[in-house]
C-alpha cells in the first residue's frame, strides 16, 4: 500500500513537472532552429533531427543596422520599471496593510474591510478600462513614453496586491505581540520596524514576489503608455514579429525574458521555508 | 505613591467592559484580580498598561496624572495568557529587550538579564530561538523579561492558564518566590485569574469582577469567609457555591418539602421570610443519618469526587474528599452542614455568614 502510494505521488509529480517544463524544453529547441526546421514538420532533438543555428540567439546581441532587434535596452528598462515599482509598492503598501490591520478607519459606513477591497478593486476591472484615465493621466502630467510615468501606472496595480497579502499576513501576526513592544518602551513606529516587520519576513517575500511576476509580465499598459522613446521587454519582444513569424528569436528572446523570474524564485524559496511565525502564538 | 482608578468606564457596542471601576493599589502589594471569561479583567489590566481607550475615569500614579502618559513611557510590564515573545529574537535578546530600548549600558544589561533567566530558570537557553522552546518555557521567557525591566507595575493576565497541569502547579508554587523581590521593592503586582484556588493560594488582595463591575474587594480571607453578594459566592469557589431558593418558618429552614433544618446557632437572630441559602460543596458530606438524593453525575477529579444530587426540584452539588465511584441515578444519603450555611437577601446580598453575622 505504502510503494503504491509513492508510486501514485511520483507519477503525478513527474506527469506535472513534464507539463511545466516542456514548453520550455520546446522553446530552448526552437530557438536553436532557422526557417527550414520551424516549417518542416515536427523536430524536436537538435543534430539529430535538424542541424542547430544560432540565428535566433545572434538576433538579440545584433545591432540594428545588420539586421538584429535591440532588447537589451528594453531588458534593462523592464527591469528598472519592475524593481522600483515593486519596491515601491511593497513600502507603501506594508504601511497602508499595518494601519488597516492594527487602527480602526471609520468615515460614514466606510471601514477597514471596505478600504481594503477599494485596494483590490483596481484589480476587478478589466486593465482596458483603466488605460484611458491613465493615458489622460499621464498625458497631462507629461508622463507619457516615460519611465517615471510607467513606475507610477505599476505601482497602482501592484499596489493592491501588495496591500492585499500583507493585511491578510499582519491579521495572522497577533496583536499582543505589537501591544509587548509597547509596554516594553517601544513608540509605535519603533514597534513596527523593531517587532512586527523583522517578523514579517515571509510576507513581505510573497508580496515582493508577485510584484515582481505581475510587473514584469505585463504587456498592455507597457503598450499602450509608450510610442517611440521607452520600450519594455515584453512590447519588445511583440515588435519582433514581422511577416514572417521568426520563431526561433520570438523563443530565444522569451527564454531571456522569464529568466530573471527564475532566478529569483530560486532565491527566494530557500528563504520562504525557512522564516514562520510558528511559536508566536499557541 | 499608590495607582488610583476612578471611575474607570468603557463601553463597546451597548456592552460594558468596564463599568464605573474605582479602586486603590498600595505599592508592594499582590492583588488578584478575579472573574471568569470575559468579565473584564483583560480589559482593566490593558487600561493600567493604556492598551484599551477609555469613555471615562482617571488613572493616577504617583501623583502623576497617567491617561495623558503613553503606553511605552508607563513603565509597567504585562504577561499575557498567550505565550507572547518576539520570535525574532533569542531568549536573552527577548529579556533584554526592553533594556536596550531603555538604552542601558550592556553591561548592565547583561547583569540584569542573566539574574532574570536565573530566577525564571531557563540557564542554558538563552542563545535559543523561541520557536525551540516549549509552552512552559515560552511563558518562563515573558516572566523574566517583565521581571527584567523592574517595571512598577506588574500586570500578569492569567499567565498560568495556558499550560498543562504540572507545569502550572510548578509555575505556581514558585511565583511567590519569582516576585518576591519585585514587591519588596515597592511594585504593584497584578494577577488575572479565573481560578479561586489560584487566588486563595496566592493569598494577597482579592478583586472580584465581574461584567466589568467591581463586586468585592477585600482580603483573600475576608473574601472566602464573607462574599458580600451571591455572584461573589458563586465565582470565588470551585466549584459553585450552591444557592437555593428557600424559606424560614417557625425556627426551621425550609429548602424544599422534604428537607427542613433546624436554625444553626448564627442564625438565631434571622427573621421568617424568603431567602437564598448559600452552602460550599464541600459542606455537603454523605451521612446515613441525612437526607436522600439521587445522584445525576458523579466525577472524579485527582483524589475528589464531585457529586450532581437532585430530590424534587433542588439541586446541589456536592465535593466529597475521596474516589467513590457511583453510578448515575443511584439513591445517596447526605447531610448539610447547616452551621455553614450562608444567608443571603432576595436581592442576592449577603446578611448572615458562619463567620460573621450582622
Amino acid at each position: 500500500m505504502r510503494t503504491f502510494y509513492i508510486f501514485i505521488k511520483y507519477f503525478f509529480i513527474t506527469i506535472w513537472s513534464m507539463f511545466v517544463i516542456a514548453p520550455f524544453l520546446w522553446a530552448l529547441s526552437t530557438s536553436f532552429k532557422d526557417f527550414n526546421s520551424v516549417t518542416g514538420g515536427a523536430k524536436y532533438i537538435p543534430w539529430l533531427q535538424f542541424e542547430p543555428s544560432l540565428e535566433g540567439w545572434s538576433v538579440l546581441i545584433r545591432s540594428q543596422g545588420k539586421g538584429g532587434v535591440n532588447i537589451i535596452e528594453p531588458y534593462f528598462n523592464s527591469v528598472f520599471v519592475t524593481c522600483s515599482a515593486s519596491l515601491l509598492s511593497i513600502i507603501f503598501g506594508t504601511l497602508a496593510a499595518y494601519a488597516l490591520s492594527r487602527f480602526t478607519f471609520k468615515a460614514g459606513f466606510i471601514r477597514n474591510n471596505d478600504i481594503t477591497f477599494f485596494f483590490i478593486s483596481q484589480r476587478i476591472m478589466p486593465p482596458i478600462v483603466l488605460s484611458i484615465p491613465f493615458f489622460l493621466m499621464l498625458g497631462f502630467l507629461g508622463l507619457l513614453d516615460s519611465l517615471l510615468g510607467l513606475i507610477l501606472v505599476y505601482m497602482v496595480l501592484l499596489m493592491p496586491i501588495a496591500v492585499w497579502i500583507m493585511v491578510d499576513f499582519f491579521n495572522r501576526v497577533p496583536k499582543e505581540i505589537d501591544e509587548t513592544a509597547l509596554i516594553d518602551g517601544c513608540n509605535p513606529f519603533e514597534a513596527f520596524f523593531k517587532v512586527v516587520l523583522p517578523n514579517s519576513i515571509p510576507g513581505l517575500i510573497v508580496a515582493g514576489l508577485f510584484c515582481i511576476i505581475f510587473g514584469w509580465i505585463d504587456f498592455f499598459f507597457a503598450f499602450i503608455l509608450t510610442f517611440t522613446k521607452v520600450q519594455l521587454l515584453p512590447v519588445a519582444i511583440v515588435a519582433l514579429n514581422s511577416s514572417v513569424t521568426p520563431w526561433w528569436s520570438l523563443s530565444a528572446s522569451a527564454l531571456v525574458s522569464v529568466a530573471p523570474l527564475i532566478i529569483v524564485a530560486f532565491i527566494v524559496e530557500r528563504y520562504l521555508s525557512k522564516g514562520n511565525l510558528s511559536g508566536a502564538l499557541k | 505613591m499608590n495607582l488610583i482608578t476612578k471611575n474607570l468606564s468603557f463601553k463597546h457596542e451597548n456592552e460594558y467592559y468596564l463599568n464605573d471601576i474605582s479602586l486603590e493599589f498600595k505599592v508592594g502589594n499582590l492583588y488578584t484580580l478575579l472573574g471568569r471569561t470575559l468579565s473584564g479583567k483583560t480589559s482593566f489590566l490593558k487600561t493600567i498598561a493604556g492598551l484599551q481607550p477609555l469613555d471615562s475615569g482617571q488613572i493616577t500614579f504617583e501623583g502623576k496624572d497617567f491617561n495623558s502618559i503613553p503606553v511605552w513611557k508607563r513603565n509597567v510590564a504585562m504577561v499575557y495568557q498567550q505565550f507572547i515573545n518576539y520570535p525574532h529574537l533569542t531568549v536573552f535578546d527577548n529579556i533584554a529587550f526592553p533594556l536596550k530600548q531603555r538604552k542601558m549600558k550592556s553591561s548592565d544589561i547583561k547583569n540584569e538579564v542573566s539574574s532574570a533567566i536565573q530566577k525564571v530558570g531557563l540557564q542554558g537557553f538563552e542563545k535559543r530561538k523561541i520557536q525551540e522552546l516549549s509552552g512552559g518555557q515560552q511563558q518562563r521567557v515573558a516572566l523574566a523579561r517583565s521581571l527584567a525591566k523592574k517595571a512598577k507595575i506588574l500586570l500578569l493576565d492569567e499567565p498560568l492558564v495556558n499550560l498543562d497541569y504540572k507545569l502550572r502547579e510548578d509555575l505556581r508554587n514558585e511565583f511567590k518566590n519569582i516576585f518576591s523581590d519585585d514587591l519588596s521593592s515597592q511594585s504593584i503586582l497584578i494577577y488575572a485569574s479565573t481560578d479561586p484556588m489560584e487566588a486563595m493560594q496566592l493569598n494577597g488582595n482579592i478583586i472580584v469582577i465581574d461584567e466589568g463591575k467591581i463586586l468585592q474587594h477585600d482580603t483573600a480571607k475576608e473574601v472566602f469567609e464573607n462574599p458580600s453578594n451571591i455572584k461573589v459566592a458563586e465565582i470565588t469557589n470551585e466549584p459553585a457555591m450552591n444557592i437555593v431558593n428557600g424559606s424560614v418558618e417557625s425556627n426551621k429552614i425550609i429548602l424544599n418539602q422534604n428537607i427542613q433544618i433546624d436554625l444553626p446557632d448564627h442564625l438565631k437572630k434571622i427573621e421568617s421570610g424568603k431567602y437564598f441559602f448559600g452552602l460550599r460543596a464541600s459542606d455537603i458530606v454523605l451521612d446515613d443519618s441525612g437526607f436522600q438524593f439521587v445522584v445525576d453525575l458523579a466525577e472524579i477529579s485527582g483524589s475528589e469526587t464531585f457529586l450532581h444530587l437532585h430530590q424534587d426540584n433542588l439541586k446541589l452539588v456536592s465535593l466529597i474528599n475521596e474516589v467513590k465511584n457511583f453510578n448515575n441515578r443511584d439513591k445517596v444519603k447526605v447531610k448539610i452542614m447547616s452551621e455553614n450555611l450562608y444567608v443571603f437577601d432576595e436581592k442576592g446580598n449577603l446578611i448572615f455568614s458562619p463567620f460573621k453575622y450582622k
